[in-house]
């Protein structure tokens, strides 16, 4: 598999900021693999967390380029032995008599969710590290995916350090308008 | 005190020091163009004949003072006239605030009369920019701007100010001017390292870029260089931080370097990298470059640390506090053995001096180098793109910072006219702008704006009807063949056109002429041209061949067909 990193930042939660950020990886040729953004449990702040295709030097490149961008607030690599993560799919199989039960054990094996059924067709959850549901896509892929979608990975460190330690961004702003 | 958003700009504006704006009105901006004339006697506003010039006058007043400069243009096409000079800035670091205005809030969206989505257009080439959407942020907008631009590594902003936002009324209360944060200081470790590098190196050279000449670390350049009895060299954007004339001074390196300078960096075992980005212009062919050499690279954007070439010590901060630091630690050597094989390169290239300077035609050098004699120590000296560009940075004797103000990052042609412009008026100085007739066709019609307020700039027109720049690469790699860059179909007489605005003019067609006739031009308190017609098949040399290393830089033309 192709070498790649994951990162995740803290961001002004303001217009435009996603095309900011977005805007940067094309410009500077960066090759995003995925990418998720949402609130935070500060209404101030935005986080989007990045999975990136490259080698060390775009690894460097690529978080120091972000934390240049007047809107992006923090910016730390998630390294997969410290972090925890997680991505969501639902997938769309073909619900056929003939490989129902095979994917009905998938899904039991896999610890995923069929969420819908119809005579057809059958909806399947799945929640894990994108490695996870790699696998699981792989394994069903010959009964006919239909059409799925991926949410993207979202992480946080594990323990006791996470991102905005040094800010406390609404106060700044506040300061700011004075 | 309540007053209008144009107001608000404007009062903002002069509380950050500025006194000088340059712009174009429009529909969008009517109301900030009225805000303007009623402070009409406390702030200077200059009207160029396109939106481009006014952007590239921000420029080259911002780079010959070391000031934010400031344009000012409406929506639509006002706004994306600005691009290309708000993309040469970026490209070059240069601190420069461009306001424009936008059709009213109700109306964005809707595709309207000169409606464009101006911070979408310039997201890659600005620090940042905004839209304002409250009143009551504008002043704070404009201020955090100013700081953007000024922090750090400088850079454009843009501010774009609906013209609902323009007319609505709101308190304003004057606020000091805004200071850039503070930079990042080198740890002591990374000093360390860097003093230890040099200790052990035995052939140091140190190479400068635009980022010394805006961490005014000259004095530093010269104190390090002279205790560890290292060169100096220089990419396009650090001429003019040491003086020409300076024993340890090499020149320019890279494709259209000095010789000395890149064959000295070819065979150093360190380079100290000051403020330069290892640009591909600079570096040839980045796999060859430096291949005996050690990198320290010192500079205030941590991006640029192996960004274009691999480094063994980056240094991200203040150049002039680590460069102090580094100074301290170091005991005063000699390098003898390397300084006697840079006295071997430096006579080397002056012997392709003297075969440029003894050559009996008006060749660039001799025009160059009879203008320079007009020249004080800190005139500003301005180019626009191409060959003509090249000799500049190659002859032309600088003996002063931010003295040189040229579009190296993005090459912009058309950039000369609108910079000597703002260069000029920043400074107060007669300014000389040496152009080509390619470059100056792009731009020539802000000679309006040079007769109007009577800018004391001397316009050198190097005239050879040809694109030179690119013909020279046709003629060397693309089998002479000449695909548009032969201008000998146009007629056009630059001497008539600048008459025709206003502005006396000369010509000087041979050797013979050039004493006298610049003599006449040079006597001129105000603007003046002097179009200079020089042969086509001037080249400029040396060059490197493109993915060549520094070693295999060209210096005559025969050579290199032989």
């Amino acid at each position: 598999m192709m070498e790649h990193f994951e990162i995740a930042c803290l961001v002004r939660n303001s217009a435009g900021v996603l095309t900011r950020v977005s805007s940067m990886f094309t410009r500077r040729g960066f090759n995003i693999n995925s990418l998720a953004v949402g609130p935070t449990e500060d209404p101030a702040l935005s986080r989007i967390t990045i999975s990136v295709n490259g080698d060390e030097n775009i690894r460097s490149q690529c978080i120091k380029q972000l934390r240049k961008l007047y809107d992006v607030k923090d910016v730390k690599e998630m390294i997969s032995e410290e972090r925890v993560g997680r991505e969501l799919a639902l997938i769309k199989l073909k619900n056929l008599p003939e490989t129902r039960s095979d994917i009905v054990s998938a899904v039991d094996i896999f610890r995923c969710k069929i969420i819908d059924f119809s005579p057809s067709t059958l909806c399947v959850e799945i929640t894990g590290e994108p490695s996870k549901i790699n696998a699981f896509i792989t394994v069903v892929e010959p009964y006919g995916i239909l059409e799925m979608c991926r949410s993207g990975l979202v992480a946080l460190q594990r323990g006791c350090s996470y991102l905005n330690e040094d800010i406390d961004f609404r106060t700044a702003n506040n300061e700011a308008r004075q | 005190m309540l007053m209008t958003g144009a107001d608000i700009v404007v009062e903002t504006l002069i509380e950050q020091g500025v006194k000088t704006v340059f712009g174009y009105p429009g529909g969008q901006v009517i109301d900030l163009y009225d805000a303007l004339f009623k402070a009409r006697h406390r702030l200077n506003h200059v009207l160029s004949s396109h939106e481009q010039h006014a952007a590239h006058a921000a420029d080259g007043y911002a780079r010959a003072t070391g000031e934010t400069g400031v344009v000012i243009a409406t929506s639509g096409p006002g706004a994306t006239n600005l691009v290309t000079g708000i993309a040469t800035a970026y490209l070059d670091s240069v601190p420069m605030v461009a306001i424009t205005g936008n059709v009213g809030r109700s109306l964005i969206g809707r595709d309207s009369f000169q409606e464009c989505d101006i911070t979408g257009i310039t997201l890659p080439i600005t620090k940042h920019n905004f839209m304002v959407q409250d009143v009551a942020d504008l002043a704070n907008t404009i201020r955090e701007a100013f700081k953007i631009a000024r922090s750090g590594r400088p850079g454009p902003v843009l501010v774009d100010i609906p013209k609902d936002i323009q007319a609505a009324i709101h308190e304003f209360e004057p606020f000091e001017q805004v200071t850039p944060e503070e930079n990042d200081l080198a740890e002591d470790e990374e000093i360390l390292s860097a003093v230890q590098m040099i200790e052990e190196s035995k052939r140091p050279y140190i190479y400068m870029g635009g980022g010394a000449l805006r961490a005014n670390v000259e004095n530093e350049i010269i104190e390090l260089a002279d205790c560890i009895d290292a060169p100096i060299g220089t990419t396009l954007m650090g001429i003019s931080v040491v003086p020409c004339d300076h024993p340890r001074y090499l020149g320019m390196e890279g494709m259209h370097g000095h010789f000395a300078s890149s064959r000295a960096q070819h065979d150093a075992d360190l380079i100290i990298c000051l403020g330069a980005r290892f640009s591909d212009r600079a570096t040839g062919n980045v796999a060859k470059y430096a291949p005996k050499a050690k990198i320290i690279h010192i500079d205030i954007d941590a991006a640029e640390l192996n960004k274009n070439v691999n480094v063994e010590l980056g240094i991200a901060g203040d150049m002039k506090d680590a460069l102090r630091r580094i100074i301290d630690q170091l005991e005063t050597v000699e390098r003898p053995a390397w300084q006697k094989r840079i006295a071997e390169f430096k006579a080397m290239q002056q012997a392709q001096f003297e075969r440029v300077e003894n050559q009996k035609e008006l060749t660039p050098f001799a025009l160059i180098n009879e203008i320079s004699k007009y020249a004080d120590p800190s005139t500003p000296i301005v180019t626009d793109v191409g060959q003509h560009q090249m000799w500049v940075a190659q002859y032309f004797p600088f003996k002063m910072p931010r003295t040189f103000i040229t579009s190296g990052g993005l090459g912009t042609m058309g950039f000369g006219l609108g910079a000597a412009i703002g260069a000029s008026l920043g400074t107060g100085k007669r300014t000389i702008l040496f152009t080509g007739d390619g470059s100056f066709g792009m731009n020539l019609n802000d000679l309006a704006t040079v007769f109007a307020n009577q800018v004391p700039v001397v316009i050198v027109v190097l005239n050879n009807r040809v694109l030179g720049m690119v013909r020279q690469w046709q003629t060397l790699f693309y089998d002479a063949h000449y695909s548009h860059t032969n201008l000998d179909a146009r007629q056009s007489d630059f001497v008539k056109i600048a008459e025709a605005f206003g502005i006396p003019a000369f010509r000087i067609s041979s050797l013979e002429e050039l004493p006298e006739t610049a003599a006449k031009a040079m006597a001129k308190s105000g603007p003046v041209l002097i179009e200079a017609e020089i042969g086509r098949n001037e080249f400029v040399l040396p060059m490197l061949p493109p993915g060549g290393s520094m070693d295999q830089i060209i210096t005559d033309i025969e050579e290199q067909e032989a």
